[in-house]
């Protein structure tokens, strides 16, 4: 079954910097995991918000030309641990199915693109390729007594006929996954909401409110940790959980995971190996915790 | 034969574009053509008069109208023809309105295909024949599908007018969705109260005879002259014996049975009468529930029974109605909204339809009307009602509306500040759609009297929060987000076709739309006809309705129904086919394909031959086109009338 698990590999940008430790416990868990993964050479930036947002045709092109590096590896998928690049790359692909959009971005490529490479999320392919039964199997270390809440934000399923994957409102991927982990899973009530996301750094004010709310209602529920998929959710939470304390009155104290993280401490890795020592929130508490139950 | 020919100026409708003059004189050049004008209005009084004198003037035997289609006026012309003593299929019409001049602007080629279309139908006209209809005798007697308030006045009109009637409810009692509702708008007065009356008519009536909880098996036959499988389900219960005292249902232990009456709000026994006024009222076993016929164990209302109707080894029952005509009234269901995973998709039990609401308020539901949250049984304050859940919603694939849920909302706000003082009501909507005798005023009333807080926009959301649901949506009037805290989420749900729609619209031989929704005859002028002869429709069943228009189309449908058997003998139409026998091989191809069953095998001398049933046949012409031998050919419609035409217009 591990010959098929191979993918081309895209880390995109923050994975090289703010979200380091998502990639480093991705590529970690694949390892352990038998997933293959082939970084592709010389990739560049997918354009992240900035580019689709002021021209369509220029934000293709910057995907397109990873996904024509994909087809040169004969691999038919590419995944990334990023929602954001998985957007931007999945919608370059639909708006190329029109033949006048797929020209316009074609002549600005050295290489051509005509659609053979398919796009997925890690988090897709740990649900769909490999399934929860192979993951639980490989679990040493069950998440015992952690209670998490998992945190999808809104762009990793929507729009459902771009994302196709999982439920668009009602998400259950992660929650499916940490569950195996041996993990609490909390109804979590906030799953698709907007954490705010760049708006960090423009309009402050809107991340306060927005990711305030997510963490009011992971307290609400009783979690004690947060769970993302996302480089840009997991940063606001987390690395802005202290300026969001502040400007709501608020004494969050929730360490927020990559979900990637949580798989790889219940597969016994090292936590240096899944840069556990990244987060702002401090785990230590609530990873000392686990078992605990057990050993009382 | 001697053709005149008529092309019609339909005001400008067709002289605007098309030289009606220059047609006329193209034609008299025709093969046939003896004379030809052009006239303002032919259908009009003078215009139809026109005609008749240019045919006794010129001794005209066949005639061309130029004009629309003719399937609002064909009717209208062979009248004409008939007036004027000429056999009513020595016409033929020429189509240069919806084919010419309503699609085309250039008048030089709009002219000369309106010349091209009149040559046409003259050289068809040439072959033409006269045609006779048949009569035959009709059975004076009805049979209304469906017992909800559109099938009750139907019914009840029908038999009020004489006529015997069977009265076909697939559940075990009529009364429909009306039944479930606790007050009506505009004038909130008690539902069952207006009702109930109507429904112990139906019951009493020497002319009705009720089969609840049946369905519509098999149809055969035809307009005066139907015969219908019906198949009477089993309820384990003899209701020749049953008396509806309720006996049974009081000592039945099994309680999880589902009460669908009440909208699954609550559960009832396994052995049970929906209502108290129910019509006819018997009991009936839910055999998923009922533990002798599950575990062979219990039999506690066969003990009880005091008329000893229990009978567990009951089996569905086929019997044959044979009727003149057939009323529709299968009324609508509930859209689906658990598709809705913004509302929650089903996962919070406070979030409610709107017809589960009005179980809450009707005295008769599981609460004895008073108002309490599925989740703890508390009394809500905030009750949010959000609009259009699977209406005008093309990405749920319902971009109709269903009409009625405006007023309803607005009804139920009203109900909610009369049973709950101290509550207030929150409504999302898209527009407000109240047309109707005191529709708008009703509305209004709802917002100024009681106060009732409405919001123009979608709901994005609904999450739980602590007991409470918050729902976040958009004010597009003030162009800013809502959340309101509420107690309990009520959903106003469109109406989709009913559940079996379409099965018993192709056992009736009707044509159903997109959505499941049978086709009236004509949009405007025929509302409860359909395109079967005898068939006619009443009620949701052809689209959503509230209770005046259904109760509208019922009587509508009952005039028709009396109409149709003012007549002793009814004329069978002559476009049929008819089977050349000497040319017939008897490999019944034929028989196979009719989609009507009135193509039959008979043995003419030994061989086997088709012959066509003349009462049965519609017309449609599958069978000539299947024919091998081309044995069969449709009156009116002969191959060598078609080629005629296509002779006229392949002239180079």
């Amino acid at each position: 079954m591990s010959d098929s698990l191979n993918y081309a590999y895209y880390p995109g940008c923050s994975g090289t910097g703010t979200s380091i430790e998502y990639d480093m416990s991705t590529r970690a868990i694949c390892a352990k995991l038998g997933i293959t993964l082939n970084e592709i050479p010389d990739w560049s930036c997918c354009g992240s918000t900035p580019a689709h947002t002021v021209d369509h045709t220029l934000s293709s092109a910057l995907s397109a030309r990873n996904l024509a590096l994909v087809e040169k590896m004969n691999l038919s998928t590419a995944i990334t641990p990023c929602p954001s690049c998985l957007t931007n790359l999945k919608t370059a692909t639909h708006r190329m199915g029109k033949d006048e959009f797929r020209d316009d971005v074609n002549k600005l490529l050295d290489t051509p693109y005509n659609g053979g490479v398919d796009t997925k999320s890690v988090l897709q392919i740990i649900v769909e390729d490999m399934g929860l039964d192979a993951l639980k199997s490989k679990v040493v270390k069950p998440l015992k007594g952690l209670k998490v809440a998992a945190y999808y934000g809104c762009i990793m399923n929507r729009p459902p006929e771009v994302m196709n994957f999982d439920d668009p409102e009602h998400p259950m991927a992660m929650d499916n996954i940490l569950t195996a982990l041996g993990a609490t899973v909390l109804p979590f009530p906030l799953k698709v909401e907007c954490c705010g996301a760049s708006f960090g750094i423009p309009r402050k004010d809107i991340v306060m409110s927005l990711s305030g709310k997510l963490l009011d209602a992971a307290q609400d529920i009783g979690a004690t940790a947060l769970v993302t998929a996302c480089p840009l959710c997991q940063m606001n939470l987390d690395l802005r959980q202290d300026q969001i304390n502040s400007a709501n009155g608020a004494k969050h104290n929730i360490p927020v995971f990559y979900y990637t993280q949580l798989i790889g401490l219940a597969l016994g890795l090292d936590e240096k190996e899944l840069g556990i020592d990244k987060l702002c929130v401090s785990p230590r508490k609530v990873i000392n915790d686990i078992g605990a139950e057990d050993a009382s | 034969m001697k053709i005149g020919v008529f092309v019609c100026h339909c005001g400008t409708n067709i002289e605007g574009t098309v030289d009606t003059a220059a047609v006329a004189a193209a034609s008299r050049e025709f093969p046939g053509v003896v004379f030809a004008t052009d006239t303002m209005y032919a259908c009009s009084e003078p215009g139809q008069d026109g005609i008749i004198e240019a045919i006794k003037e010129h001794k005209l035997d066949g005639v061309v109208v130029a004009s629309c289609t003719p399937r609002m006026h064909e009717p209208t012309f062979r009248r004409t023809l008939e007036r004027a003593g000429l056999n009513r299929y020595l016409f033929e019409m020429a189509n240069i309105r919806e084919h010419v001049s309503w699609i085309g602007k250039d008048r030089e080629a709009n002219t000369n295909k309106s010349a091209d279309l009149v040559r046409m139908a003259a050289a068809k006209l040439l072959k033409n024949r006269p045609l006779f209809s048949k009569q035959f005798p009709v059975n004076k007697s009805v049979m209304v599908v469906g017992g909800g308030v559109a099938g009750i006045q139907a019914a009840l009109d029908c038999a009020n007018g004489g006529l015997k009637v069977v009265l076909v409810e697939k559940d075990t009692t009529i009364g429909g969705k009306m039944a479930k509702l606790d007050k009506t708008f505009p004038t909130v007065d008690c539902s069952s109260c207006v009702l109930g009356p109507l429904m112990v008519d139906v019951a009493q009536h020497p002319n009705i005879n009720l089969h609840a909880y049946s369905e519509i098996e098999e149809v055969n036959g035809y307009v005066g002259n139907f015969e219908i499988k019906v198949k009477k389900k089993a309820s384990y219960v003899d209701w020749d014996a049953c008396t509806g005292c309720g006996l049974c249902v009081e000592k039945c232990p099994s309680r999880k049975a589902t009460d669908f009456f009440n909208e699954k709000l609550a559960t009832t026994k396994a052995i049970n009468i929906p209502f108290p006024q129910a019509i006819p009222k018997k009991a009936k076993i839910d055999p998923d529930f009922c533990m002798k016929i599950q575990k062979d164990k219990c039999g506690v209302c066969a003990k009880v029974c005091p008329s000893e109707a229990i009978d567990f080894t009951q089996k569905d029952e086929f019997i044959t109605e044979n009727v003149g005509a057939v009323v529709a009234a299968t009324g609508f269901d509930l859209f689906d909204w658990t598709v809705y995973g913004q509302y929650g998709g089903g996962k919070y039990p406070d979030v409610i339809t709107s017809l589960q609401y009005e179980r809450m308020l009707s005295a008769s539901g599981p609460s004895e009307g008073h108002i309490k949250r599925p989740s703890d049984g508390k009394e809500p304050k905030n009750v949010v009602f959000i609009q259009c859940v699977g209406s005008r919603d093309k990405s749920v694939g319902r971009p109709y509306c269903s009409g009625f849920c405006c007023m309803y909302t607005a009804k139920q706000t009203i109900l909610t500040k009369d049973h709950i003082p101290d509550s207030q009501s929150h409504v999302f909507y898209m527009d407000i759609r109240s047309p109707g005798k005191l529709y708008d005023e009703f509305t209004r009333r709802a917002m100024e009297e009681y106060g009732a807080n409405y919001i123009r926009g979608r709901v994005s959301m609904i999450y739980p929060k602590g007991d409470n649901l918050v729902v976040r949506g958009a004010d597009t009037l003030m162009g800013a987000q809502v959340e309101i805290d509420a107690d309990l989420v009520v959903l106003a749900v469109g109406a989709e076709a009913s559940v079996g729609a379409t099965d018993l619209a192709k056992k009736l031989r009707i044509s159903y739309d997109a959505y499941g929704f049978f086709m009236e005859g004509h949009p405007k002028l025929k509302p409860v006809e359909t395109n079967t002869a005898g068939v006619y429709l009443a009620g949701a069943c052809q689209g959503p309705k509230d209770i005046p228009a259904s109760v509208a189309q019922g009587s509508a449908a009952a005039s028709k129904v009396l109409g149709l058997f003012s007549q002793d003998m009814l004329a069978s139409d002559p476009q049929v086919s008819v089977v050349d026998i000497k040319r017939c091989i008897g490999c019944g191809k034929c028989i196979q394909t009719c989609p009507f069953g009135a193509i039959k095998e008979i043995d003419f001398r030994g061989m086997k031959k088709a012959d066509v049933i003349e009462t049965i046949c519609q017309g449609c012409g599958i069978c000539t086109s299947t024919c091998p031998q081309g044995a069969v050919q449709l009156q009116h419609f002969t191959d060598n009338q078609i080629l005629a035409e296509v002779n006229a217009i392949c002239r180079f």
